[in-house]
Order: structure tokens, then sequence, then C-alpha cells
């Protein structure tokens, strides 16, 4: 499992020196050692507004999260169903910048937790890579989870994550070829985000059965950490995703509990309440080997 | 042509070809910012494309249905009363409008949908804006017993509830999409979500040359018969090639069929027009080279318009067929390149063309079409009577009448009234735009 790409700078970053961001790789490989899944909590920032989201993000950190994933709101976010649809249609309203989202960053990061940013490409083509890059590096992130981003198109991103030492998550599904498998592989730096089934976020009833399989591919296509998303939601599907992957990403289900929640605060606590849960889930699956 | 080297160094550059990219880039422009889910699908669609292309019985095919069911080729139609208001210019329409569903989009859907049936899917999808390539891939889909949903902004879904009667009676699923501005992108987003989860079954009928690889090259294949056609028909009309080609930019798929086979003929000027809206200085417009700027949009790089943080604005059109805040990347190509140029033309300049063209000629034009017309008349005026312009009118204007109806004030307050009621009561029949 020795991409060189992946366990060099994981290798760098993986200790707690100061002044050196956490990263996922190492929180990853910290779960690893600990003999579970890492739990990864995505939460958009603006929803409902850009403090609350801070708080949220913190909580879901304070109930076990070991990475959050703070989504940068975009106009048209063409992998997402209904409910980030409508939390980002809410941050968006309120003008959410991508200097909001640095500021998120910062204050999260701040809690030890490891933070890359979820982004549609268009903000940070606008943006500017590199300067987004060195930007989110000085806001103490690990790096970004791209998901209109294929490798194929990321040069100048590959370029400026190794530039600014930020990891880079792209994402692969049951439709990947085994030849992308091991090209996507090798382009990413944290852990590769492995989409469970074919189609947008959204909690599910149950989780794609397809996963495993594709976990079990994108290992051998030398991927060394594997983490699973779209449409886990509970503790028990938590602990069926961690019997095979190396951590288990959860959005939708976080943001419904911010919906469904009155106020700010209830959703903060409502947060924190179900990533204790998938805690308990991700330490109750048997770890991936 | 020589192949002869010549006696000494220097030689001449050759002309430089533009017909010959294919994409996946051009230029800076194209490519592909898409789920990795959707990979394997595009190079599926893209090696269907390169085989059927290749394949005589395909283009066999196609070309029967062309000339049997959606009336190929279409004509061409001198217009010299409308030309008088043009600095007496030849002035040449290309009759899209006669094709079966009333516009350039059955050339394309058809294509596509004898492409689903190589590769075995049973189902089709797309999104539409004003309902005419909804209507178009409805048609195609009843006609080759494809199951067919078509994606519309509810907003739209109002504005166009002839069209999505259309599609209904052709047994198509219409679905209303009530997220984002509820328009022609939410349409295009809502289609590529329904296509991430059904990818194993369903193609994904793509309306014009944007998104990414390989929709605008296969589209612009599809569509490029109408310049094919148009330069022979010229040709034999006024014994030469014409001095401009003419045409209407939204995605930019009538542009881009009829720009094609002229691209690597340099006495040939290509002129693109965009809605202009209220006048791009207004900020409400639709006009995404000549008033926006380079970013990455649904899929592809290319013109766009967006705000300071990358975030898509909301485009302005009275032609639902134009209002869309992208253009597709051969444009963006062609545009940069120098190779054609682009245009903003307001909704006032396009709707006075529009009615030109109905009292002189007895033709009534799509508004999408009607941008075209408005720039033959600026167009004819610099270039003088010796000129020849070719324009592609790439719809019939008839789905256009009740909002040209309005802007003329051609109904009383009292219609409107009644018509407005209607138009809550149940589906209305009220139509507007034409294009995508």
């Amino acid at each position: 499992m020795s991409s060189s790409v992946t366990s060099t700078t994981s290798g760098t970053a993986s200790g707690s020196a100061p002044g050196a961001p956490a990263t996922a790789a190492a929180a990853v490989d910290r779960a690893r050692a600990e003999g579970r899944a890492a739990l990864v909590a995505y939460l958009p920032v603006g929803f409902p507004d850009v403090d609350a989201s801070i708080a949220a993000a913190k909580a879901a950190v304070a109930g076990g999260a070991d990475v959050v994933e703070l989504g940068l709101p975009y106009s048209d976010p063409t992998m997402d169903g209904a409910t980030i649809q409508r939390a980002v249609d809410v941050a968006l309203a309120a003008r959410t910048r991508p200097a909001d989202v640095l500021r998120a960053v910062e204050e999260v990061a701040a809690t030890g937790a490891a933070v890359l940013v979820m982004t549609y490409w268009p903000p940070v083509d606008r943006y500017g890579v590199d300067r987004f890059a060195a930007d989110l590096a000085a806001a103490g992130g690990a790096g970004l989870i791209t998901p209109d981003l294929i490798p194929d198109e990321a040069g100048a991103w590959l370029a400026a994550s190794d530039a600014h030492d930020l990891e880079r998550v792209f994402l692969v599904a049951p439709s990947s070829t085994d030849a992308r498998l091991v090209m996507t592989a090798a382009a990413c730096r944290g852990f590769v985000y492995a989409a469970s089934l074919m189609g947008v976020t959204g909690t599910r009833a149950t989780v794609g059965a397809g996963a495993g399989e594709l976990v079990r591919r994108t290992r051998a296509a030398g991927a060394e950490r594997v983490c699973v998303g779209l449409g886990v939601s509970t503790r028990e599907q938590a602990a069926q995703v961690a019997g095979y992957a190396d951590g288990v990403i959860v959005g939708s289900a976080f943001v419904q509990r911010m919906l469904d929640a009155d106020g700010p605060a209830a959703g903060a606590r409502a947060v924190a309440e179900l990533a204790e849960q998938l805690s308990e889930g991700v330490r109750s699956g048997a770890a991936a080997g | 042509m020589s192949t002869e080297a010549p006696p000494t160094g220097g030689a001449p550059a050759p002309a430089r070809s533009f017909s010959a990219e294919r994409g996946p880039y051009f230029g800076r422009f194209g490519g592909r910012f898409v789920p990795e889910a959707l990979v394997a699908a595009l190079d599926e669609i893209a090696a269907a494309h390169a085989a059927a292309m290749a394949d005589e019985g395909f283009l066999a095919e196609l070309a029967e249905l062309h000339r049997t069911y959606s009336g190929r080729p279409s004509i061409i139609t001198e217009v010299p009363r409308f030309a008088a208001h043009a600095g007496g210019a030849r002035l040449l329409l290309k009759r899209e409008d006669l094709n079966h569903t009333g516009s350039h989009k059955i050339n394309n859907v058809l294509g596509q949908a004898l492409l689903t049936r190589r590769m075995g899917k049973r189902r089709v999808i797309a999104e539409t804006g004003a309902g005419q390539h909804g209507v178009a891939t409805a048609t195609a889909a009843a006609l080759m017993g494809l199951e067919c949903t078509v994606y519309m902004g509810e907003e739209d879904t109002r504005r166009q509830a002839l069209n999505v009667a259309r599609m209904r009676l052709l047994g198509a699923e219409v679905v209303p999409v009530t997220t984002g501005s509820r328009t022609l992108k939410d349409a295009v987003n809502e289609a590529f979500r329904d296509w991430v989860a059904s990818v194993d079954t369903t193609h994904y009928v793509f309306g014009t040359v944007a998104g990414p690889h390989p929709f605008p090259v296969l589209v612009r294949d599809l569509q490029r018969i109408v310049g094919v056609e148009a330069r022979a028909q010229v040709q034999e009309l006024v014994g030469r090639l014409p001095d401009a080609v003419l045409a209407c930019v939204g995605g930019g798929s009538n542009a881009i069929g009829i720009f094609h086979a002229f691209l690597d003929d340099p006495s040939v000027a290509l002129h693109g027009y965009e809605a202009g809206g209220d006048g791009v200085e207004t900020g409400r417009h639709a006009a995404s080279i000549t008033g926006g700027g380079t970013g990455v949009f649904q899929g592809a790089r290319q013109f766009v318009l967006q705000d300071e943080d990358g975030q898509t604005v909301e485009s302005h059109s009275i032609s639902a067929g134009l209002d869309y805040p992208g253009v597709g990347p051969e444009h963006a190509w062609l545009a940069d390149t120098g190779r054609a140029s682009y245009h903003p033309i307001t909704d006032a300049q396009a709707m006075d063309a529009f009615k030109l063209l109905c009292r002189t000629e007895g033709i009534i034009p799509a508004i999408e079409s009607s941008h075209a017309l408005a720039g033959a008349l600026q167009l004819g005026r610099e270039l003088g009577p010796d000129a020849v312009l070719l324009v592609n009118l790439s719809g019939r204007g008839d789905k256009d009448v009740d909002t040209a109806a309005r802007w003329f004030g051609l109904v009383s307050d009292a219609d409107l009234v009644a018509s407005e009621a209607r138009r809550v009561a149940d589906a209305p029949e009220d139509t507007e735009g034409s294009g995508w």
C-alpha cells in the first residue's frame, strides 16, 4: 500500500508538531491504531449562519468526530441531494463567502481536529487555486475534498497542494474502472473518498451494497486509506461501514438534525449527540485491516 | 493544393484549421469538471459517438430520419423586403424553423436517440428551458420507444405550460425543478443528479454544445448538417460563399451548427449574437461572452456569468432559450481566437427584428432567432448592398406569440387579466422563448 505520493507527505504531517495543522491522514491512522474507523463529519459553513455553523462543527468534534469537512456553499451543487441543498441555499442567501469559510477553518482547526474543506471547483477556480491553497494552509486547514474535480483536470491543484503541503481528497465511485482507481489513488493524499453508491448526498435506509467491494478495489489499486461516504446516517450504518473502511463520512444526517432543531443551540446539541452515536458506531465495527 | 515543398524556406504558414478540433479542450476551454461517477458514462458516450460517426449504417439511418421525419434538407429563403432595412445586403435565411418540432433541436436529439439505442439504454433524460429541447427529446423518445424524463425549472413550466403539455402528450414525464433559481441551469443540475444515479440504464440527451466532454463535440457533430447544407445552398444560389454567417447564441448549438462548415473559409466572417436582455451595462442579460468572464460551469471551462466568489449569477433574457449563464467551450475558443465575433442584442432590438420579419416576409421567427435577425440589420448596414449574409433562423415563433402579444400590447388588459386567472387556475396557455 505504498503509493509513494501518499506515504511521503502524510508522514511529514502525521505528528502534532507545534504549528503543523492536524491532517486527515494522521487522524485516520490514529483511529486505526485504536482499532476503529475514523468518523468524518460534514457541515456546510453559513448554515444556519457562519457562527452557528462553526459552533456545530465544534460540537461534532466534541461528540467524537476525528475529521471535519467544512462545506463551501456553491450555487450549483450537482452532487448534493435535497437536504444539503436546503442548507446551502440558506448559506448563500446570507452571502456566505470564501473568507467566512477560511475563518471557520481557523476556528475549528483550533480544536485540534483535522479540517478539510469540501468544495465544488468553480469557487476555488475563481478565487485562484494557488491563492486559495495558501490561504487555506495559513488558516490551518488540512486540504480539500473536491467532488467535481477529477485528477485529470487537477493540474493546478496538484501543484498548489504540493506547494502548500495540503491534503487532496478525490472521489472514486462504483463505476470507476480499475485504471482510474489506480490513477485516483495515486493522486490522493490523506484518504480516498469512496462513494458508497451511484447517486447524490442524502440519508438512505441502507448503505450501498457495493461499498465494501469498492473499498476492496480501491485498496488493491494502491490506496492507503479509504473512507466511505453517501447515505450513512445511523450508528448501525457507521458500524457496518467501519467493518471494511478506514473512515465513515456523514453529512446529510448532521444537516438534517440541524434543520429539525429548534434554533442554533439545539442544532449544535443535536449534532453533538449524533456524533456521539456515530462515534460509538465506528468503535463497534470491526476495524479494517 | 500542391504537395511540393517550396524551393526555399519561409513557406507561408498553412491557413489555420479551426474545424478539426474534437475536444476535450478547445484551447483553454472545455474539459470535464464532473464527479468521478460520471466519467465512465462520458467515456462510453465518447466511444459510441466515435464508432457511430464511422459507421455507414448509423449515418444512413440518421440521414433517412432527417429526410423522411424531420424534413431535411431545410430550405434557404431570401428575404429582400426585410433586407431593405439591412442596408440592401442580400439576406438568406436557413429555415431550421421548418423542421419537425419547430427548431434545429431535432437534429441533435434524433442522433442522440439512435446513439441511446446503440448503447443499449432504454431511458433518456433531458433538461429544457423554453421547452423546445424537451419537446424534441420527447418526440424522439416516442419515435424510438424510449422512456423519457424531462427536467424543467418550475418557473419555466409556468411560463411554458403549452410545451409542458406537448411533452406529456408525447408520453414524457416532466419534472418541475424547484431548486435554485428554478430555471434552465437548475434543470441541468437536476438532470445530472438523476443521471449519476441512473447512468447504467439512462442516457442524458444534452441539449446544447456545452457541458462536459464529449457533449460539446457530440452535439456539434449532430448539428453541423445545418452549415453543410447551407454552404452548398448559398453557393448554388449566389455563386459564391456568403460574406458572413450569423446566429444567435445561448448555449450555442444552432450557431455551431451553422458556423462549423465555414470555420476554414477565411473569407466568411462568423457572428454570434448573445442575449443582451436589458443591456449588458445593466447587469440584466445572458451575454456570457460579451458580458461575463472565464470560469468553470456545469462541467466545462467556458465564459460564464459569475460573481467574484464564483457563484453563478442569474441570467436575464426575454427569450427563454437564450436565458442561460454559460456558453459552450467551442464558442469560447472561437471568441478567444478571434475566428468568430460575438455581440449582445437587447430584448428591444430582438423584438423590433421579430416584428419586422413578421411584417415584411410573413415569417414569425423564434425570439431567440430574432437576436440573429437584429444582428443582420446592423451588419448589413455596415457591409453594404454587395454583401451576402446567411442567417440561421433556428426556430419558429409560434411558442412566442403570447410573449410578443404582451410586448407589443396586442392584447387588452382584460385579456391579460383573464389569461392570468387561467394561469393560476390551471395549466395556462402561455409560451415564451424557444431554443433550449
